[in-house]
């Protein structure tokens, strides 16, 4: 019993379909209380599809997940509030709120969830804002600052509750390198002094080994390798090599085929202006 | 997406709205006051100018189209009839909801919808923030106030507009043209005005929201969605507009 105690997270035999494509073909792994986990994988391999899964935003096809051993995947809206409100999430553009300022948005969790003063918010907003290296930025709008700074912004807003597990969607992407590293420490210090769990999609390979406790590879819907970093890095499968170590020729294909893209509308290929086209081009 | 998933996405949103308005309270989960008058202003207040134009010019052009017709029967006295009653019943609630859909409905589905597209929608609800209390609830009751206190306003300016006309074109005198004006309409033409409006307002804002919470597919969708909210509130303001004015007026 003490190792399901210790499970933050059980995901067992997730399925996804969208149509007759399964995104997410039998998944499973478990993330263990102050584990690092980094999940990699290249474009379009369902890392963001299974990190919906797993804060609960989307609905698996079939199988299970299990965050701090309750069952997520059939609770109603309701109960998943309460779960949520034990985890941060940072997403890959910060999801700032345009309309409130970056203090607003790190305080909105506080004043939402908890009977704080106003001074007391303000205070812990302050300490989260100068932990990710933003002082004095409280004021600003999401849209007078960086790309990278929101992303900041939006970790400080995902730690502002002292989750116990934290999700980041690519923390690093869009960073310069003194600052990933920064980042990067701030999730080592979390998981080491405060026992915070973390769960990282990654692209970033220097990031991804400095803080990973373990990695899982994504690769056609299904984990392709999994493994402490040092197991990743002697891996001998070509796939795992090819991808840590960027190389463009290797087994993962270049392109994912229009046939996989035909159930994402959005990235469907259309004819570029149609007919009216080529009726201009017959007559010049 | 399909009609009937629309239809089911729409109803949802009803729903959610009148528990986190009508039962949530109960379970000690009040809606904060602050963004309640934050969208008062910005869909009520900020709108009066454009308001007032409108009511002033229809209340005009009603004064004029009757005068024109009710001279050749020699009942000029009419006109403060005409005007205050087309106004408090129809023209007032109508008129004023399709300033306050095409300023205020289409801002806030393409608010909505860039909060969509952005993720900062997912962003509230993986922070346990219900997306339609946080910003549902507030528009709405905003609306439902609003709407109505901007038809009472309009239904002023409107009156005015007809007062102008017979005051210095006809040979109307002021006390004449308020005495006749308020003998005509007794208080059920105002209410009946007000419940259209506030239904109105639901229809108006519940369309707005749910247009952009279902926004799909980048800045395109915004824009698609934002047109479909204003067409979609138009049909339905008109279509129950006429079914209230069966109900009020023509059912007895």
């Amino acid at each position: 019993m003490s190792i399901s105690e210790d499970s933050i997270i059980e995901v067992d035999e997730l399925v996804r379909k969208f149509g007759d494509r399964a995104v997410l073909d039998g998944i499973s792994f478990n993330v263990q209380r102050g584990e690092t986990l980094v999940i990699m994988g290249g474009s379009g391999c369902g890392k963001s599809t299974l990190l919906r899964h797993m804060i609960g935003s989307m609905k698996p096809t079939a199988g299970s997940v299990k965050l701090f051993g309750e069952e997520i995947t059939g609770m109603k809206e309701r109960e998943i509030e309460r779960v949520r409100l034990r985890f941060g999430m940072l997403f890959q553009s910060g999801a700032l709120l345009a309309s409130l300022t970056v203090g607003e948005n790190v305080a909105l969790p506080l004043f939402q969830h908890t009977d704080k003063s106003p001074d007391e918010i303000e205070q812990i907003v302050k300490q989260k804002l100068e932990m990710v290296g933003l002082t004095g930025f409280e004021d600003l709008k999401p849209d007078e600052i960086s790309g990278g700074m929101k992303k900041r912004v939006g970790l400080a807003r995902a730690l502002a509750l002292d989750p116990e597990l934290l999700f980041s969607d690519e923390p690093t992407s869009g960073l310069d390198p003194i600052m990933t590293a920064v980042v990067d420490q701030l999730t080592l210090n979390l998981t080491k002094r405060s026992h915070m769990t973390a769960v990282v999609v990654s692209h970033d390979m220097t990031s991804a080994f400095r803080i990973a406790t373990r990695m899982i590879m994504l690769g056609h819907g299904s984990i392709v390798a999994q493994g402490t970093p040092d197991e990743i890095r002697n891996s001998p499968n070509p796939e795992v090599q090819q991808f840590i170590h960027g190389k463009p020729d290797g087994p993962i294909p270049l392109n994912v085929s229009q046939e996989e893209h035909k159930d994402h509308q959005h990235v469907r290929p259309r004819p570029f202006l149609g007919g009216r086209f080529r009726f201009h081009h017959k007559h010049s | 997406m399909s009609l009937e998933l629309r239809v089911k996405n729409y109803l949802q949103l009803n729903l959610s709205l009148l528990y986190w308005i009508l039962i949530a309270p109960f379970t000690g989960q009040f809606f904060k006051i602050a963004p309640i008058f934050r969208q008062m202003v910005f869909i009520g207040v900020r709108a009066a100018p454009m308001v007032a134009l409108t009511a002033f010019s229809i209340g005009v052009t009603l004064a004029m189209q009757a005068a024109h017709s009710l001279e050749s029967l020699g009942a000029e006295m009419y006109i403060p009839d005409l005007v205050m009653l087309t106004l408090l019943r129809e023209m007032g609630p109508v008129l004023i909801a399709v300033i306050v859909i095409g300023r205020s409905g289409s801002a806030v589905a393409a608010e909505l919808g860039t909060m969509k597209v952005s993720e900062e929608i997912e962003a509230l609800e993986v922070m346990a923030i219900n997306p339609v209390q946080y910003l549902v609830v507030p528009r709405f009751l905003a609306m439902l106030v609003m709407l109505p206190a901007l038809t009472i306003f309009g239904n002023y300016i409107g009156i005015m507009g007809g007062w102008a006309v017979c005051r210095f074109a006809l040979d109307f005198n002021t006390a004449g043209y308020i005495l006749r004006a308020l003998e005509s309409a007794d208080t059920w033409d105002l209410y009946s005005g007000m419940i259209k409006s506030a239904v109105f307002a639901w229809i108006v804002i519940t369309i707005a929201c749910n247009a952009g919470l279902t926004v799909e597919g980048g800045a395109e969708g915004v824009g698609q969605a934002t047109t479909a909210s204003v067409v979609q509130a138009l049909l339905a303001m008109l279509v129950t507009n006429a079914v209230l004015t069966g109900i009020f007026f023509f059912s007895a």
